[in-house]
């Protein structure tokens, strides 16, 4: 996921600045050198790095007035989240990123993980992470970075990911989500049921991947699988020959002239689709949501091929103090009790903790967004805005059906390297 | 800066004199550019580089030129495309820059509508990147205004496809937005023309045509020169245009750069940038070699 949002002056607040000038009187007149521990000590400040979609206005309120800790935002894109982590690990103390960035991360070192006994609600989180199944014990998709693939490494300080649940937990999740196309269904008139239809010639030049090659081209693998040209052993690893056919496959399509763009950013999808460039593409959950939201029919179409999920979590960076260590511990408590759970599961995404988010939405608010139940009453954004009318019911159905029909994850393969550069090829053809 | 002095006269030595902002092009663009260049040379895996000299990055960048011969090489078609927009672009921002520079030095009698007309050119870069490209589609999309002209007057029965994302738009936003940068140039020296010398080519009997053949475009030539620098050096390495324009489906050289570094490949990212110098700086000694830019300034 990139989001692109800009929260980076919500980390300046009054007392931020009160603090500052308290420092700066403080250091003139008793000593010439200010002591910043004194001050630390009384106020709560946790730099976070992030691509913005759990950093909303609220949130960052929300922990302030429950915890009193101070959350300074630093909001990137996915790949430039990944960037900073590896380039200035010092800049940032709690991070929020994809499971799929660890394979980088953690080999690099500059990461902490985190202690699962220090997690009041770790027995509690979803089996999707620890055992990549339903709560119902549904065993789902795990092709691709499947979170419990990368969820746990040896110890502390170890770099290399364990096949067994251990203490020491890479992310602790908190997002989550199974993404698939979005078309426009007044425009297309038909019913869309499989991937294959992205490549559909009745499509031609109205419709759009993601140019972000390690997702795009694992959406190229879902339309490859569904019109049975081959099935992968795992699309989110695949070998260079099946890169090179992959790649053929999108690259016919474009020269055929098929695509009519391809997107990078968020608002880049939502233009396309609400504009009527495009009716069938590659799509978030939210994107939707926000070409609906200009009155303009768009669905998040569930396939029978199944969906692409991805999945977000905290860590630290290794360079915390033994004070920070302890604040990140009380915000990532704070953000699985429940309340933040409810706001991400009211804009479309899942939380990782499903019992104390259920316990902070209303009960027709959970049926909608959960269990795929018609909606008795209108359905409202967290910003108050109004998403649905009472009788609509959710794109894809219940947590179960959606999360149940993942196929694979975001990933990055271990021929990066070779795909990157067969996508620039693929640009260039 | 000394009143109504010479600095050289008040002992301050020309080295001197030119010492800060050497330094400052030292520090600020040189040794990013030695590191840029060393890094092309090491190793890199998926989250780390590793300083050890190789030519990887070099050799996989040019993967298939040889081999794949007569079929161009991802590399070989980037550049072709890149260097294609850039003499398009080059050429129509010429002529437009050109005559708009000609219609203000030449045309325009009061210096006060000079500044204010020359001022209206630089309107494109009101604006961001951002909302220009969401601009765009309203004018030029599917379902934009001109297609609804079209259609609506009967000059086309389906809205034409190619206005929007394809070759001709990425032209059209370089032109729209780059024309300025050969206006200001190539009208900086048509000021300086002497008039004097407009005069003896018409009293010498002179037509219109000869005397801009022959007086203003051999004295623009040094700002037909930057100019041409200016645009040619920008195109080659944006890649934000190509993207919004060409619906990312247009390779460019810059792009190229951006896709290694979006996955973190640094190194490949380095040789390509390195890569790119080279082809931008050999177009700009071609351009030397036509004017040269010292002499004439």
């Amino acid at each position: 996921m990139t989001k692109r949002h800009n929260n980076a002056g919500a980390g300046v607040t009054r007392r931020n600045l009160l603090k500052a000038a308290g420092a700066l009187a403080g250091a003139g007149a008793v000593s010439s050198f200010p002591a910043p521990a004194v001050w630390s000590a009384e106020e709560k400040v946790l730099r976070y790095l992030g691509t913005a979609v759990n950093q909303s206005d609220d949130i960052i309120k929300k922990v302030k007035d429950e915890t009193g800790i101070t959350l300074q935002n630093i909001v990137a894109t996915t790949d430039d989240v990944t960037k900073r982590v590896i380039t200035q690990p010092n800049s940032f103390d709690i991070l929020d990123t994809e499971y799929f960035s660890l394979k980088k991360l953690v080999p690099s070192g500059n990461i902490l993980p985190m202690d699962a006994k220090k997690i009041k609600e770790f027995d509690n989180i979803t089996p999707i992470f620890t055992k990549g199944q339903l709560p119902n014990g549904k065993v789902i998709g795990d092709q691709g970075t499947a979170p419990k693939k990368v969820m746990f490494v040896e110890s502390e300080h170890s770099t290399k990911f364990s096949k067994t649940p251990t203490e020491w937990v890479t992310l602790i999740p908190t997002t989550y989500n199974a993404d698939t196309l979005g078309i426009r269904p007044d425009l297309i008139k038909r019913p869309i049921e499989h991937w294959s239809e992205l490549l559909n010639p009745e499509f031609k030049g109205k419709a759009a991947i993601l140019n972000i090659p390690s997702i795009g081209i694992m959406d190229a693998a879902m339309v490859v699988e569904s019109l049975g040209k081959y099935k992968y052993p795992d699309k989110g690893n695949m070998t260079k020959a099946e890169i090179d056919m992959t790649m053929g496959v999108l690259t016919d399509a474009k020269k055929a002239g098929q695509f009519r763009a391809f997107w990078k950013d968020f608002n880049e999808s939502v233009n396309l689709m609400a504009s009527g460039e495009t009716v069938i593409q590659s799509m978030w959950s939210p994107a939707v949501t926000a070409v609906r939201t200009k009155g303009i029919p768009c669905v998040f179409q569930p396939l029978k091929e199944g969906y692409r999920s991805w999945a977000s979590g905290f860590c630290m960076s290794k360079g915390v103090t033994a004070k920070q260590k302890e604040w990140v511990y009380e915000f990532v408590n704070w953000f699985l009790s429940g309340w933040a759970g409810a706001y991400l599961n009211r804009q479309g995404y899942y939380s990782a903790v499903l019992s104390t988010a259920k316990a902070n939405m209303e009960p027709y608010e959970w049926a909608y967004w959960m269990e795929g139940k018609p909606a008795e009453k209108d359905i409202h954004a967290p910003d108050g805005s109004l998403l649905e009318k009472a009788g609509a019911t959710r794109d894809g159905g219940s947590y179960d059906d959606r999360m149940g029909a993942v196929a694979c994850w975001n990933a990055v393969m271990d021929e990066n390297d070779y795909m990157v550069r067969k996508w620039n090829e693929f640009i260039a053809a | 800066m000394a009143a109504g002095g010479d600095l050289e006269s008040h002992g301050v030595p020309g080295w001197a004199q030119a010492a800060p902002f050497a330094l400052v092009f030292a520090a600020f663009f040189l040794l990013p550019l030695v590191f840029v260049v060393i890094v092309s040379f090491w190793d890199y895996n998926d989250y780390q580089m590793l300083p050890t000299f190789t030519t990887r990055s070099y050799v996989e960048s040019f993967d298939g030129c040889l081999t794949d011969l007569p079929n161009l090489c991802t590399m070989f078609k980037t550049y072709v495309s890149t260097v294609k927009f850039c003499f398009i672009v080059w050429a129509l921002t010429l002529v437009i820059g050109f005559t708009v520079a000609y219609f203000l030095a030449f045309h325009v009698r009061s210096t006060t509508m000079q500044i204010v007309l020359f001022l209206v050119c630089t309107i494109p870069f009101w604006t961001s990147n951002v909302i220009r490209m969401i601009s765009w589609i309203p004018l030029l999309g599917r379902n934009g205004l001109v297609n609804q002209l079209l259609v609506g007057a009967h000059v086309v029965d389906a809205p034409v496809e190619w206005l929007l994302y394809s070759p001709f738009s990425v032209a059209l936003a370089f032109v729209h937005l780059f024309t300025f940068f050969m206006v200001a140039p190539i009208f900086n020296s048509m000021m300086r023309i002497d008039r004097r010398l407009m005069e003896a080519a018409y009293d010498a009997g002179a037509s219109g045509w000869q005397m801009l053949t022959n007086v203003v475009i051999p004295l623009c030539k040094p700002g037909i020169a930057i100019g041409s620098i200016f645009v040619v050096t920008i195109v080659m390495g944006d890649f934000i245009t190509f993207d919004e324009m060409g619906g990312e489906q247009i390779a460019s050289a810059g792009k190229m750069i951006e896709t290694r570094l979006g996955a973190l490949q640094f190194p490949p990212a380095a040789a390509n940038a390195v890569i790119l110098l080279g082809a931008t700086m050999l177009i700009i000694a071609v351009l030397n070699r036509v004017v040269d830019i010292r002499k004439e300034l």
